[in-house]
């Protein structure tokens, strides 16, 4: 067991970038030029005057791009209840070494956010670490799927979105209640999509390769019919959906649609679902079992294209810390999800750019301002003042993910010994630099 | 130290197996049917080799086969069996078999009700792993088994024509026949309720019949597959008479045709069902030889895995 701890430090007064490509999201502008934080606050971005003085931490971004830093809606990081996994400190590291300076929590924990209480637990637990944390609060009572939780209450507390995480909404009737009730809020309500009784046992994606594994299929269908209900609901209704982790061709077609005709819904698309086809599971690889699980080539051409065609608004991670003996068992009783912080841009670069020509400023888009404005979070990162969330990245760089590049307290990630394309080298989040 | 003649440590799954090794596996395993022919059917092959069998779920046949297998060629064995419910209260199945695993075992046959668990297996532990059934993945053995009792009795595997009709869904029997008898150029096709056939089951390269008089009339030799009920979520057929009617092979059924079709099943049979009585227990059924050519099968494999080519065969024929 190994533990390599990145270099974290505090209260840099002034950080100089220099010289770097700046690609600013929100004014979509891209420029030759160099950044100063001082005090953890942007101090000067492109051409500006510098006095010359000692305590100046100085980074040399000539080749590097500097650019906002991540935003992830969906991760776990299994505070309270199963801190052995992963806590909000360690969470937070991992974030930092990810380039991620904000992040959405999933509220499966034990127990569950599903209280103003509890969603005030994690806000001032989140205050002192160097990542901005949000707790997304359950929809339903204990997420039962029954009883509405106090939306209300947890949004004044800080929650910023609603989900039942990975339990679907299987009524409908709640469904169409939660969109309704929470729409005067103007948060997102985020619905695991995938019908529980047409996905009925289902580990893997219904096709040749559950038939050659004889593991029991999970059919796309069973998430595009609750993609299509969820659509519906939310226009009906006049309330703001985000679809997490589409997974599907028939579930992008759905949001495809509905986007032509209804402006208030997302949707996202995690980084293996790209980079990942269901043939990769011929080995029986536990750290692939996800849910909703990896789906066929022709389905991962369909996601890369959404991301193009900005039917797919951002990317996030579903990054899922697991015991090393909830992976290590048979297919059938393995825990499903991975992590996925760490080695979320290396993948999707990798997957979006170099080998799907797409531009740099998409996917940043999609990492950083698309995520922002479906929180409502401040996107302008790069006017004055504005408090640093700020990264630099090698978009060239080549290297093989591995143990030591993982900060979590969880390892499982089928990228381990997979070649990534893209690094991010520094993370400046509030008054902290991260040298990764 | 045991010593493997076939290309692949371990015998997990049939799917893209050598063709050479099969035919090898299958003429070893004639040879030791003759053995099981004699008045003393005991051989000193694997004298010293410790053998361990774990059945994560229950088996009559697969593991008396291979208990008496193990016994015949003069193997060290030792059994054990636990529900897989009562692994999941306590020792994780890793703890569970290293433990077994660290008393020096030279080889393991295991069945499990996980797919994927003996590939699993072999990932930490060294000794030889050979297959027994992982859930509806695969069982490799019954399928050479099979195509011995198919060899046995035409003589022949390529261009024989099989038809499987059941539950090919659930089926570890049917995805290694169908891998198996493909390989030896056999032909394949498949029959049963529609809910109980694989979507993509064309690309294994079989065909698939819905109508049972029809594929009686194209196949030389009929497996027949049990129901597994236990491994359906929701039930997938309305009643036993429906199911008979369309997809059970009757004596009434075989008459309307003018010709006789092997008929073969790999147990557990439930008469009534999907088999007549009476059609079991006939004269075109060989489903006591497969039993008996189970062994011989298995004594083949773990031979062929662990024992490997000494002068030993050749010395017992003269």
């Amino acid at each position: 067991m190994k533990w390599n701890k990145m270099n974290v430090k505090k209260h840099i007064n002034h950080i100089l970038l220099k010289n770097g490509l700046i690609i600013d999201p929100f004014n979509q502008k891209s420029f030759e030029g160099s950044v100063l934080v001082k005090n953890g606050r942007i101090a000067g971005v492109g051409d500006f005057e510098t006095s010359r003085s000692d305590d100046v931490f100085e980074i040399d971004c000539n080749n590097k791009i500097i650019t906002h830093g991540f935003c992830d809606l969906h991760v776990h990081f299994r505070d309270p209840g199963e801190d052995d996994k992963e806590d909000l400190e360690s969470g937070a590291r991992s974030a930092l070494a990810g380039g991620f300076t904000r992040v959405c929590l999933m509220p499966n924990t034990k127990p569950p956010i599903d209280s103003p209480e509890l969603i005030n637990f994690i806000t001032q637990k989140a205050k002192q670490l160097p990542i901005h944390i949000h707790p997304i609060g359950a929809v339903t009572k204990y997420q039962e799927g029954k009883l509405l939780t106090e939306m209300n209450l947890m949004y004044k507390e800080g929650a910023v979105a609603f989900s039942d995480d990975g339990l679907p909404i299987q009524n409908g009737g709640v469904m169409r209640a939660a969109l309704e009730y929470s729409s005067f809020l103007n948060v997102p309500v985020i619905n695991h999509a995938e019908d529980e009784c047409i996905r009925a046992n289902g580990l893997v994606n219904e096709g040749i390769v559950s038939t050659h594994l004889g593991l029991e299929g999970n059919p796309d269908i069973a998430e595009s019919v609750m993609v299509q209900r969820d659509l519906e609901l939310a226009e009906y209704t006049g309330a703001t959906l985000h679809v997490p982790h589409v997974t599907s061709k028939k579930a992008i077609d759905h949001i495809k649609r509905m986007k032509s005709q209804y402006s208030r819904i997302t949707a996202e698309v995690t980084p293996h679902h790209l980079f990942f086809n269901d043939e990769d599971l011929m080995d029986y690889d536990t750290n692939l079992k996800v849910a909703p699980p990896i789906r066929s080539e022709e389905d991962r051409i369909a996601l890369i294209s959404g991301v193009k065609d900005s039917i797919i608004d951002c990317i996030a991670t579903d990054h899922a810390p697991h015991r090393l003996e909830e992976k290590e068992t048979t297919f059938d009783i393995a825990s499903c999800g991975m992590i996925g912080l760490e080695s979320c841009f290396g993948a999707v670069n990798k997957v979006l750019c170099v080998d799907n020509n797409t531009k740099i400023e998409k996917v940043i888009d999609s990492l950083t301002l698309n995520p922002r404005k479906i929180m409502g979070f401040n996107a302008d990162l790069f006017s004055l003042d504005t408090t640093a969330e700020i990264i630099i990245l090698d978009a060239k760089k080549k290297w093989k993910f591995s143990l030591k590049d993982i900060q979590s307290k969880s390892e499982n990630s089928p990228f381990i010994g997979k070649q990534l394309i893209g690094k991010v080298l520094y993370t400046i989040s509030k008054n902290f630099l991260a040298t990764i | 130290m045991t010593n493997n003649i076939l290309k692949q440590k371990h015998l997990l799954f049939l799917k893209k197996y050598p063709k050479e090794d099969i035919e090898l596996i299958l003429n070893t395993a004639f040879k030791f049917r003759e053995v099981l022919d004699r008045p003393i059917k005991k051989v000193p092959s694997l004298q010293g080799v410790t053998i361990v069998n774990l059945f994560f779920e229950n088996s009559t046949r697969t593991r008396i086969s291979f208990e008496l297998a193990q016994k015949r060629l003069s193997a060290d064995t030792v059994n054990f069996s636990a529900s897989s419910s009562s692994l999941k209260k306590g020792e994780s199945f890793k703890d569970t078999v290293q433990n077994i695993m660290s008393m020096k075992i030279d080889a393991v046959v295991m069945r499990h009700p996980a797919p994927g668990s003996p590939k699993h297996l072999t990932e930490f532990i060294d000794a030889v792993v050979v297959n027994a059934g992982d859930g509806a993945h695969e069982h490799p053995t019954q399928a050479i088994l099979d195509m011995m009792s198919l060899k046995e009795k035409f003589g022949y595997l390529k261009g024989l024509k099989v038809g499987i009709v059941g539950d090919i869904l659930h089926s570890r029997v049917a995805r290694s026949n169908i891998y198996g008898l493909i390989n030896m150029g056999a032909e394949v096709m498949v029959c049963g309720p529609p809910n109980l056939i694989p979507r993509n089951i064309k690309d294994l390269g079989v065909d698939v019949k819905y109508d049972l008089d029809e594929l009686i009339e194209w196949a030389d030799a009929l497996n027949i597959l049990r129901i597994q009920k236990e491994r359906m979520g929701q039930p997938l057929i309305p009643s036993t008479r429906e199911y008979r009617s369309s997809f059970g092979i009757t004596l009434d059924r075989l008459r309307n045709h003018k010709k006789e079709i092997t008929i073969m099943h790999p147990g557990p049979m439930n008469r009534g069902v999907e088999i007549d009585s009476r059609v079991a227990d006939s004269e075109q059924a060989i489903i006591l030889d497969q039993v008996l050519n189970g062994v011989a099968s298995r004594m083949s494999i773990l031979y062929c895995l662990c024992g490997g080519y000494s002068n030993e065969m050749e010395q017992n024929e003269r």
